[in-house]
């Protein structure tokens, strides 16, 4: 073949490879050949199949309910639209899709489906509480012990695996009717969710309105009194009492800062 | 609310979440759940399904060609009239054939 | 530099990949199996269930770290931020023995998830020797390093894949991984003798091999094309591939791996006991 000598000279870069990997319409190096020096051919798609499909493979896992909602060749679809706009940026697939919550909300073809984004969120948050730092809980007779004053001033810490997300959606519904059975239907309400890990399951609790704000003032360092305070400034009807009792119960307080060595 | 009674509404929702805490069932709560996250976004050294095909759909780059073609369950969620207060345009029309959720 | 005793501390029985849907599963009968390996990467994350799993059974077996993300092979240098996760894992696991690929998987900050080819050059020799020295240096521990299975060739190599890699022993005083079912799987694909490459293979320095299953299509001229799937039994040939390698190599620690379609546990652990009794059949006739 008058190919032979032409590709025997032709060297492939680690560029080239990965802009035809990611690209069948382009060209595959002439460099690349079966074992009679014709051009690789078939044998290249083996590699743009392997990235292709084990990304959208991590994809349909990592979002689950995406998925689910969206129906399997819907997600498909998706997926080899974000995976060659969004390839990983780290080799840790373990948190893989940062963006698709992102790339959702600018899909035009699923505007109607706006909840959509704040759902791949929560499964994202679901992940990284996962995979997050085991701390031991505060435990609870801790609090009991303080003073009126002690108690004013407290300041947390958070458990690494405790996260809010907060959405104009209800969330925690559609979380609730896409993973159990006999889940009431969606309500109208925008839902606020605190995920917490008792072990090593994370479970999205809904939280009471103004909870995202209370957590995140604890988290920013405020005391209990602040936080307070930042919650019922935002939402006056926020519930304190139910709003620590799921973070309690949760593990998501793990120490009173300054009390303890 | 004076500072006062501010300390003791707090101390009333401490003390009230403390005691709804201890009456929750801790054998409940150790329940193993499985969302299959432990599956998800694994690391292996193997080939994706022997297939030479899969990767070389033209489609997959053009983000604008891409339509909706089945439904999952978001064709049955019937989410009631727009929770993020703007108008949702009849939202699920498009998924809106007989799919079982 | 690096602890060069780590060699051979794996046993010379059958061990498996861990997958977290098997722990109770070991746990309750783990039959022929002494040892398993993990996926580097599946363990870098900051706590939860795989480190508290991981913790529990390097209890009972010695346990193989297998990086598959470290794009050895790669044009760009090694990224830092990985070099160091894996210098923390091996050193909290202290395992019997580090491995890695001859392959890349990461360019321009992108990372693609496959273990892609590199052509065989003076030129990738002193690159991929460069990465090993950097491995070594910064993990402390002597690694494995396994061959590839190949779809396709570079026109522009000059060396032997089982020459090319001996070299790299030869100046990085890092140990061979033998992955068995790859040189079938290459030896198919590109067309020469399995036997000749396990001929040619340095099998002194081989401290593990793996055993798995791959996938059959076509090229475009109607040859086969052999896949690495990892998704099925162990195939006949690949087992005589294995006795072939045993006869000259003695000994070795065996696993295998099993990625794609995930069977039951006690499958698995018949795989394991095909391995145990492939080592039991030499170790008799050696006698």
């Amino acid at each position: 073949m008058t190919q032979t000598n032409a590709s025997h000279t032709v060297a492939v870069s680690q560029a080239e490879f990965t802009a035809a990997m990611r690209d069948a319409r382009l060209d595959i190096p002439a460099g690349l050949i079966d074992a009679e020096h014709h051009p690789a051919g078939r044998r290249f798609s083996v590699y743009r199949n392997n990235v292709a499909v084990s990304l959208r493979e991590a994809l349909h896992t990592g979002f689950p309910i995406i998925a689910k909602l969206l129906g399997p060749q819907n997600m498909d679809g998706l997926a080899g639209i974000f995976l060659r706009a969004h390839p990983p940026k780290s080799p840790l697939m373990m948190h893989y899709g940062d963006e698709f919550p992102e790339f959702l909300a600018n899909m035009q073809q699923l505007s109607h489906l706006g909840y959509l984004p704040d759902i791949a969120r929560l499964e994202l948050a679901l992940r990284r509480s996962y995979h997050a730092k085991d701390v031991a809980p505060l435990a609870p007779e801790a609090l009991a012990q303080l003073s009126a004053d002690e108690l004013m001033e407290a300041k947390f810490e958070l458990a690494p695996a405790a996260m809010v997300l907060n959405s104009l959606w209800p969330i925690y519904d559609i979380w609730r009717i896409n993973t159990q059975d006999d889940a009431p239907k969606p309500t109208n309400t925008a839902q606020d969710v605190l995920i917490v890990r008792n072990g090593f399951d994370p479970v999205p609790h809904l939280l009471p309105v103004g909870g995202v704000a209370f957590f995140n003032a604890l988290q920013r360092g405020e005391c209990l009194s602040d936080a307070n305070n930042a919650a019922n400034k935002e939402t006056p009807e926020f519930d304190l009492g139910a709003t620590l009792t799921l973070m309690i119960s949760g593990n998501a307080l793990t120490k009173i800062k300054g009390l303890h060595p | 609310m004076s500072n006062t009674h501010k300390t003791l509404a707090v101390m009333g929702a401490v003390a009230a979440a403390l005691t709804a805490v201890a009456s929750t069932d801790a054998a409940a709560q150790s329940k193993e759940k499985c969302y299959g996250i432990s599956l998800a976004g694994q690391n292996d050294c193997a080939a994706g399904p022997g297939t030479t095909c899969a990767g070389t759909s033209t489609v997959d780059y053009q983000g604008n060609a891409w339509t909706l073609v089945d439904a999952g369950t978001c064709a049955t969620l019937e989410l009631p009239a727009s929770a993020d207060g703007s108008a949702r345009n009849g939202s699920l029309e498009p998924l809106a054939r007989d799919v079982p959720a | 530099m690096f602890d060069r005793s780590s060699l051979g501390q794996l046993p010379n029985g059958a061990g498996v990949g861990y997958k977290p849907q098997h722990f109770s599963d070991i746990e309750a009968d783990a039959g022929t199996v002494r040892w398993l390996e993990i996926h580097a990467e599946n363990y870098m994350g900051d706590g939860g269930r795989p480190l508290a799993q991981l913790r529990h059974l390097r209890e009972s077996f010695p346990i193989s770290v297998h990086g598959v993300g470290l794009s050895i092979g790669g044009e760009g240098s090694l990224d830092k931020d990985h070099l160091a996760r894996l210098k923390n894992l091996v050193r909290w696991i202290e395992p019997a023995s580090f491995s890695e690929h001859l392959a890349w998987s990461t360019h321009d900050s992108h990372f693609f998830n496959d273990l892609l080819p590199l052509p065989y050059t003076d030129q990738t020799l002193e690159r991929v020797c460069d990465h090993i020295d950097q491995v070594q240096s910064t993990v402390g521990q002597q690694m494995l390093l396994e061959n590839p299975s190949s779809y396709l060739a570079f026109a522009e190599s000059t060396w032997e894949e089982p020459a090319f890699m001996a070299e790299i022993a030869k100046r990085t005083g890092c140990g061979l991984l033998l992955d068995v079912n790859n040189v079938f799987i290459s030896a198919t694909n590109l067309h020469y003798s399995p036997q000749a490459y396990i001929d040619a293979y340095k099998l002194d320095c081989v401290g593990e091999i793996h055993l798995g299953g791959h996938d059959e299509d076509e090229d475009d001229h109607g040859h086969p094309l052999l896949i690495d799937s990892h998704g099925c039994e162990v195939v006949d040939p690949v087992w005589a591939l294995l006795d072939y390698t045993l006869a000259q190599s003695g000994s070795k620690p065996l696993l295998i791996e099993w990625d794609t379609d995930v069977p039951e546990w006690s499958v698995l652990r018949q795989e394991a006991s095909r391995a145990t009794a492939a080592l039991n059949q030499f170790q008799l006739a050696a006698q």
